[in-house]
């Protein structure tokens, strides 16, 4: 008799999309609220983004330092994939930075917290995380920043970026209205998304009515995080149903 | 099951006193395996799949060449999973540090990361450090990397110790020959668990430039030209053709950017934008980046066509 045994596969794929764009002074990052497990739709609204700084704004009042002033480092992480994984790299990913915060008395980087999420990604090489992550946030010149990751860790920084069931139909959308020369290019040239603040919420917009037109794991409503040099603001949009 | 990481110990006697419950956080976390007794379950089965199924950035054309100047080196930028291009603004030269260069073709992630992780180390090495102190500037942190969890006063201090002793017993940098060893021998004690990497390792040392390529069944040359990728035969072409060792750092950079050019051209899973390094006595300089769609035009310029023959109605007969 031949040796049978289970299939084990603890893996699932929850669906969603995420996006984010970053600007010359602001972030913009958002994900569909649809969690479903093949044909079954688990929840309508279960958020994909996670906030991975402590808010308000810490200030420095020693008055020696008064031309220093912190800014309070923002970052936001929108992932898809499997959500069980999703919340567990959330975890260590904040106690990461709780430690950080412990030992260094400030909050850490957006950049640092790229970097960090890369390596933390890749420790588990050999029974990845399967998420699918964006972060974005300011980095130290407050300018915008956008991290794209696969699930292993490897990772670019970018002016906006696709994640998610629904990347494939939105990555080309986006490249077609926010396409900026490569970064790679020598001689250097400019490459800012040449877009405001709320014509960048508003791109989302479209963006997630379109995908939820074609792709049955995006839909329900679209969560939208907006950072930028006053602190966070939140927005909701409601998107198709079936 | 947990792996052997001592791999990947950056610098273990800094981390040692560092046992209470922070080090043990912050120290570089072990890899994570499957629980499971039965090894075949993971690597025969499930795991294959599971690294399967994130695995991107396959195709990809990346070369280097020695020559009389120094070694030149370039790389295309595509990244892509199946038929989707990923992104098409990846950094295949990766810059270990100021006189050494990586390429990356395979595993996106796996080439990222073990060629930071062997910046760091070769930076951390006393000897790259010493060399630091010997031009007199003060140890810097070399990258905004996580392991600055480490008090960084103890790391200088500690630093410095090891630079001077180091610096007192011989005064270098470490060599390519090193560099490639020590990557090597990592991707070595991972054979055969899916890690998938071929690079080389271009620089110049002491001995003048040097070339090595490595890959992740642990295979490590040296040589004088090699090409890395999917891409690989197209530019082995050009370059073939093309290569002296007698090219002046102009001829040698047009060679080396039309190799990758003529490459994407032909390879679907290469494109974007060719990069060209050149590595010297003075360290590396990128000489150009150019969008292959656009450097199509300037190989191979419009010219209108002149007409032959205008189409003229058939006269009925």
């Amino acid at each position: 008799m031949t040796k049978q045994r289970a299939n084990w596969s603890p893996y699932d794929n929850n669906g969603g999309s995420c996006v984010a764009i970053a600007g010359a002074d602001y972030c913009v990052i958002a994900a569909d609220t649809r969690m479903s497990t093949g044909y079954n739709i688990l929840t309508r609204d279960y958020s994909k983004i996670s906030q991975l700084y402590d808010f308000p704004l810490k200030l420095n009042l020693d008055i020696t330092k008064v031309s220093i002033v912190y800014r309070a480092e923002k970052c936001v992480m929108a992932s898809s994939g499997f959500q069980a994984d999703v919340k567990a790299l959330q975890k260590v990913l904040s106690a990461r930075h709780l430690i950080y915060q412990h030992q260094h008395n400030k909050q850490m980087s957006c950049p640092a917290m790229a970097q960090l999420l890369s390596n933390t990604l890749y420790y588990k090489r050999f029974f990845p995380y399967y998420a699918f992550n964006v972060l974005g946030g300011l980095d130290n010149e407050g300018k915008g920043c956008v991290f794209t990751y696969d699930a292993v860790g490897s990772y670019e920084r970018v002016g906006y970026s696709s994640q998610g069931s629904g990347s494939t139909l939105i990555m080309p959308f986006l490249d077609n209205q926010l396409k900026s020369p490569s970064p790679l290019l020598l001689p250097v040239k400019d490459a800012v998304t040449p877009l405001s603040e709320s014509e960048a919420v508003d791109l989302v917009k479209t963006v997630f009515a379109s995908a939820t037109e074609r792709d049955i794991y995006t839909g329900d409503k679209v969560e939208i995080v907006i950072l930028n040099g006053s602190g966070i603001r939140h927005e909701y949009m409601d998107l198709r149903k079936d | 099951m947990k792996l052997d990481t001592t791999g990947l110990e950056s610098f273990p006697s800094l981390l040692a006193p560092q046992s209470d419950v922070v080090g043990e956080l912050s120290a570089a976390p072990s890899f994570d395996l499957p629980n499971s007794n039965d090894v075949s379950i993971q690597f025969d089965g499930f795991l294959k799949e599971a690294i399967q199924m994130v695995k991107p950035a396959k195709g990809t054309t990346t070369l280097a060449f020695i020559f009389k100047e120094g070694v030149m080196v370039a790389a295309d930028s595509r990244a892509s999973m199946g038929g989707y291009i990923s992104s098409q603004s990846v950094k295949k030269i990766i810059e270990i540090n100021p006189y050494m260069l990586g390429t990356m073709a395979g595993g996106a992630a796996d080439c990222q990361f073990w060629h930071r992780n062997l910046g760091i180390k070769t930076s951390l090495l006393p000897s790259f450090c010493s060399s630091l102190l010997h031009l007199g500037i003060p140890w810097l942190f070399p990258y905004n990397f996580v392991i600055d969890i480490v008090a960084a006063a103890i790391v200088e201090k500690e630093q410095k110790k090891w630079c001077r002793l180091h610096e007192l017993a011989n005064k270098r940098r470490i060599s390519v020959t090193g560099a490639s060893k020590l990557l090597a021998n990592i991707l070595y004690s991972y054979r055969g668990m899916g890690l998938s990497v071929g690079t080389m390792i271009a620089g110049w040392d002491e001995t003048g430039p040097g070339l090595y390529y490595v890959d992740s069944e642990g295979g490590r040359l040296k040589g004088t030209r090699f090409s890395v990728g999917s891409g690989s035969p197209y530019a082995y072409g050009v370059l073939d053709s093309g290569y002296r060792y007698d090219l002046s750092i102009e001829e040698a950079a047009e060679l080396a950017r039309r190799a990758i050019y003529h490459a994407t051209f032909r390879d679907g899973a290469s494109g974007g934008v060719a990069s060209v390094y050149y590595v010297g006595p003075n360290g590396w300089k990128k000489l150009s980046g150019d969008d292959v769609g656009e450097l199509h035009y300037h190989y191979y310029p419009v010219t209108p066509s002149t007409v032959e023959q205008e189409m003229v109605e058939a006269t009925g007969a």
